[in-house]
């Protein structure tokens, strides 16, 4: 029986994250990005989406402080970025587990990185292991378990360290679609539990659609912000009665008709 | 029903293995392929004799002292120039040449220049070791460290790691399935460095009895001796499988 989403507070948001006058260009000289400027508020989730190549987890690792950028800043909270913070949290692609160590050790790995005690980063990693539905496995070996199980683990240990900005970069890409799904609507949940702000990287439309507040349209390269679409999605409703909703099928075709036209 | 059970015995399918290589041996022998070569029963006898008249107790007494200090000083030094050479670039221009020509050296060429240089000695047969041993265990250690998956270094990064921390998490942990790897090829390649340098330095230990029972036309005694070597340098390997899986839990099967 789906679970109905809590309903997300439509209060005025403040603009935790800012881009401003993003461009990348590789070693090499492919220009990745171009003048990209963007406001994230907070407490929301935030997509980015566009075809392949057009920048977005450039612009993801660029906003986590894992690559500089060859022009503009990123403040947050005021702010400028110079590296990787406590403020900020990244689920990776391919899960980046350390398939040595046991399924606890995994997620309470950024509490061990801080110097955080082992009983005390256990008993929290604990916590986050149940809340992502893998209680049981704290000593399973990542191979050991599923794609779907190892982005969990993923997701866990980027709650675990209580960060304030979640950066999840096609975390449902490696799975399959009745999974990609389910963890969707459990992520609304969580979301609404945690109150996090979240930036998604997504290719698919829908996924962007259902999950997010706002979708940010990416141009193909060099990428620029296109467009930038509030969703109005009613999260009061169940699951699938989203997915019917005349509001989130107009956004979808909206989006669609936007980057069919990249394809021509 | 019994039959598919009976079939997923393992121990058993290993035992039939052999088996049926000891036939194949045993029938070879009596044929006869040749002279020189004795069936496996003479062989077995052979092989049992020399374990209790002591004559393998003495030889390998003296076969394990170049054996063990070459392979010590190979595992240490090795291990420690691959890491070197993973974490730093320039050592790893410096002296990754330097392995790779040793690697690629066959070593029977360089033992006479050894031998000329380092007398008849123990010295002589640690270098034959560790001349086998050694670049084994540096190019395959060197390969683990220099080869970590760029996202587990990124995603130490994101959880602002130190590089201290990056080394010792998430690099050494991550290279150990490379460094065992080497360490098993580097043993092997030792036990081959100990045993050339007793047949083409001066006959001691088992290299001794080799040499010996083929001059005496004793084929049983000296496929014994070969068998013997053998059967050492696999369960040494084994011994070192099992060291591993106690290092590192995650390859047990559960």
């Amino acid at each position: 029986m789906p679970q109905a989403v809590l309903k997300m507070i439509q209060t005025p948001a403040e603009m935790i994250v800012e881009v401003d006058g993003i461009a990348m260009r590789y070693e090499g000289g492919v220009q990745a990005l171009k003048g990209v400027d963007l406001k994230i508020p907070a407490g929301r989730l935030t997509s980015f989406l566009g075809p392949s190549g057009c920048g977005k987890t450039t612009l993801l690792k660029i906003i986590a402080g894992l690559l500089v950028p060859t022009e503009g800043e990123v403040r947050i909270r005021g702010a400028r970025v110079a590296g990787p913070g406590p403020d900020r949290a990244f689920v990776f692609q391919d899960f980046a587990l350390m398939p040595w160590a046991t399924v606890i050790r995994n997620v309470a790995f950024g509490l061990e990185l801080r110097g955080v005690a082992k009983d005390a980063r256990h008993e929290i990693a604990r916590k986050y292991i149940a809340e992502v539905g893998l209680a049981g496995f704290e000593e399973s070996y990542p191979h050991e378990l599923s794609g779907g199980m190892r982005q969990r683990v993923g997701l866990a240990r980027a709650l675990a360290v209580d960060a304030d900005i979640l950066m999840m970069d096609e975390p449902f890409a490696s799975v399959d679609e009745q999974t990609r799904r389910k963890f969707q609507e459990d992520l609304l949940e969580l979301l609404a539990k945690e109150r996090k702000t979240v930036i998604f990287v997504t290719h698919s439309i829908e996924e962007a659609v259902y999950v997010s507040d706002q979708v940010v349209l990416l141009s193909p390269r060099p990428g620029r912000v296109q467009q930038i679409i509030d969703t109005e999605v009613d999260r009061s409703k169940t699951p699938d009665e989203i997915r019917r909703d005349k509001n989130y099928l107009d956004r979808v075709d909206e989006i669609w008709a936007i980057l069919k036209t990249y394809l021509r | 029903m019994a039959l598919r059970t009976l079939g997923r015995q393992t121990w058993l399918w290993k035992l039939l293995s052999f088996a049926l290589f000891f036939g194949a041996w045993e029938i070879a022998g009596r044929i006869p392929i040749s002279l020189s070569f004795p069936p496996f029963w003479d062989t077995f006898v052979a092989f049992v004799t020399m374990t209790f008249n002591g004559d393998f107790a003495g030889a390998y007494a003296q076969t394990v002292q170049p054996l063990i200090i070459g392979i010590v000083i190979s595992a240490v030094v090795g291990i420690g120039s691959g890491v070197v050479m993973g974490l730093w670039r320039t050592m790893e221009w410096l002296l990754v040449v330097v392995f790779i020509i040793l690697y690629a050296a066959p070593v029977a060429a360089i033992i006479p220049l050894v031998t000329y240089i380092y007398g008849i000695g123990l010295t002589s047969k640690v270098i034959a070791v560790v001349i086998m041993a050694l670049p084994l265990i540096v190019l395959n250690c060197y390969k683990g460290v220099r080869h970590t998956h760029p996202s587990l270094i990124e995603m130490v990064r994101s959880f602002q790691g130190t590089r201290w921390q990056e080394i010792r998490m998430i690099i050494l942990p991550n290279a150990s399935s490379l460094v065992f790897a080497g360490l098993r090829l580097g043993v092997g390649a030792g036990f081959i460095g100990v045993v050339l340098a007793e047949l083409l330095i001066t006959p001691t230990g088992i290299g001794d009895l080799i040499t010996y029972h083929r001059a005496v036309a004793d084929y049983a005694e000296m496929f014994a001796d070969i068998t013997s070597i053998i059967a050492l340098s696999a369960v040494t390997l084994a011994a070192l499988l099992k060291m591993e899986s106690l290092v590192r839990p995650e390859t047990r099967k559960r």
